[in-house]
């Protein structure tokens, strides 16, 4: 089927017969499609991990998450009469984030308010993929985290009666920050420790990473400066100020840095599109996360430094606008 | 001055509640609609004081309207309405002490809300006394009628009640959000979408 006769098909109305496409033509195997089921293949290692620590609390939440997106998405789409395009995937991988970015004891209420939010505040309305300012699934998981804090805050990651035995335990960023409690590298690295679904194995974000940056889905300079800017930071503050239980590897495989790095922080549609512009992103990103797990109320800030730094990044893309070959066209005088 | 051009008292009364809404078509008096509407109970108070203030600016004006000089008139509407807010300040904080305390700055501050001194210039320093005083009661109407959308959404998705009633379910879990100042840009904002999208529904078959 053409691309043209699929646009009819799901009703793309008027605008399926304006096909403009100047030559030269270069044939990319790159859409929408191959690059969500890219994220998919990258997320496989944290879905097993979460199963593995989380058990059916993992499936649950991915499940009903990634339901709600799809079928959010397709109502609101059918409502404002647009085309139907839940075949590219990119509300399935929104739902998979969302969920393995909750706590796996959320209530279903959070996790369909959540979904829904993130699908129709994040994306809807701003006129769907490729249009949105904003990460959909932390737009989702922001309005959750305000709307119900009892249920997203610190304690509402701990079930000390749970049969799961990582849920009986806070997080270790909320033992670090409320008890000044380490937690053992390993633990980080493997990820048998209580917190979001997806991010508590170091070890599987950075394989799954890994495999993002080399099929080019995401941009290695978004998660390097990343990690650069929380590193270099922590390092400061550990060889400056009284010593912590948490070293540098810690801040850098602990909480939700690695996951939020490789797989949140690199959506194409919310981050810039020069090298520079990622540099910056990335670094900005690093930072913040730093001064929010020193300086503030939160015990992580991946979330509102991934969201503040989107808000930038129209503001980034125009102070980075590449230069021509040749140099810039000098004005008439 | 001429008193014969102009809608008439009925078209300015209608034209304030729907086509010429001050919040959802003119985007005037936001900080009110974003700031006292998380419970019904406030926003209604709100809109009462407003409705005070805007009828009693808008027929002194109307009837002051042939002394009026063009450079001093702004300053005329401004000293009418201030007077008449604080009678209103003063009325609710005798009779309604928490609500004064609820509402804070926002009543002090009807004094510079902008659909106030809108109709003052649009309509009561140019029509007479009875064309202004159907304008005041349209267009408080269509306050009345945003801010009561908004505080209702707001009430129930945030409290689970409305004007002060249980309306939602015990089980029900307080949306906080919306109670929070999020929630008011966020129920503003979809208001907005929705009743411009109605507008275009309503206009598309005639097109």
């Amino acid at each position: 089927m053409t691309d043209t006769a699929k646009d009819k098909k799901d009703g793309g109305g008027e605008w399926s017969r304006l096909n403009v496409a100047p030559s030269p033509h270069i044939a990319a195997p790159v859409s929408t499609r191959r690059m969500m089921v890219d994220v998919l293949l990258a997320l496989l290692p944290v879905l097993g991990v979460s199963f593995y620590v989380f058990g059916w609390f993992s499936v649950f939440q991915a499940l009903l998450a990634t339901a709600t997106c799809v079928v959010v998405e397709a109502v609101s789409m059918l409502i404002l009469r647009r085309p139907v395009r839940i075949t590219d995937g990119s509300a399935v991988v929104t739902g998979l984030i969302l969920a393995m970015s909750l706590p796996g004891t959320a209530p279903w209420y959070v996790t369909v308010i959540g979904a829904s939010a993130g699908i129709f505040l994040g994306k809807v309305v701003f006129g769907g993929l490729g249009q949105n300012i904003f990460n959909p699934a932390m737009v989702g998981r922001a309005f959750v985290m305000i709307a119900f804090p009892a249920a997203m805050g610190a304690a509402g990651y701990v079930d000390a009666h749970s049969p799961v035995q990582a849920v009986t335990q806070a997080t270790p960023l909320t033992a670090l920050k409320q008890m000044g409690q380490g937690t053992p590298l390993t633990a980080l690295l493997l990820g048998n420790t209580n917190g979001s679904l997806g991010e508590t194995s170091a070890l599987a974000c950075l394989l799954g990473g890994m495999y993002l940056v080399i099929r080019r889905t995401a941009s290695w300079e978004i998660p390097a400066g990343i990690l650069a800017a929380a590193g270099l930071i922590s390092a400061a503050v550990n060889h400056f100020g009284p010593g912590t239980p948490w070293d540098v590897w810690h801040h850098l495989a602990g909480g939700a840095l690695l996951f939020g790095a490789f797989y949140i922080a690199t959506d194409p549609v919310t981050s810039p599109l020069t090298s520079r512009g990622k540099w910056i992103f990335g670094v900005g990103i690093g930072v913040l996360v730093m001064i929010l797990r020193y300086l503030s109320g939160y015990p992580e800030g991946v979330m509102f430094s991934i969201l503040l730094m989107n808000a930038a990044v129209p503001l980034i893309n125009r102070l980075t606008v590449p230069e021509p070959v040749g140099g810039h066209v000098r004005k008439a005088r | 001055m001429r008193t014969e051009d102009g809608p008439t008292p009925l078209e300015r009364f209608i034209r304030g509640i729907l086509p010429e809404n001050p919040v959802f078509r003119q985007m005037l008096g936001l900080c009110p609609t974003l700031a006292v509407t998380n419970n019904v109970k406030a926003a209604l108070t709100m809109s009462a004081a407003v409705l005070f203030v805007l009828f009693s600016a808008n027929v002194i004006v109307s009837l002051i309207r042939g002394l009026l000089k063009p450079h001093l008139r702004i300053l005329v509407f401004t000293l009418t309405i201030a007077t008449f807010v604080t009678i209103a300040d003063r009325v609710i904080a005798a009779f309604m002490f928490g609500m004064s305390k609820q509402l804070g700055p926002y009543v002090p501050l009807i004094i510079v809300n902008c659909i106030i001194i809108a109709r003052c210039e649009v309509c009561a320093s140019r029509q007479s006394v009875w064309h202004a005083a159907a304008d005041a009661v349209g267009q408080a109407l269509g306050f009345t009628l945003a801010l009561l959308s908004i505080a209702s959404i707001r009430e129930v998705l945030g409290s689970g009640t409305w004007l002060g009633m249980r309306v939602m379910p015990g089980v029900w879990p307080d949306w906080v959000i919306m109670v929070l100042p999020p929630g008011a840009f966020l129920t503003l904002g979809l208001l907005l979408g929705l009743v411009n999208w109605l507008g275009t529904l309503r206009r598309r078959p005639a097109s």
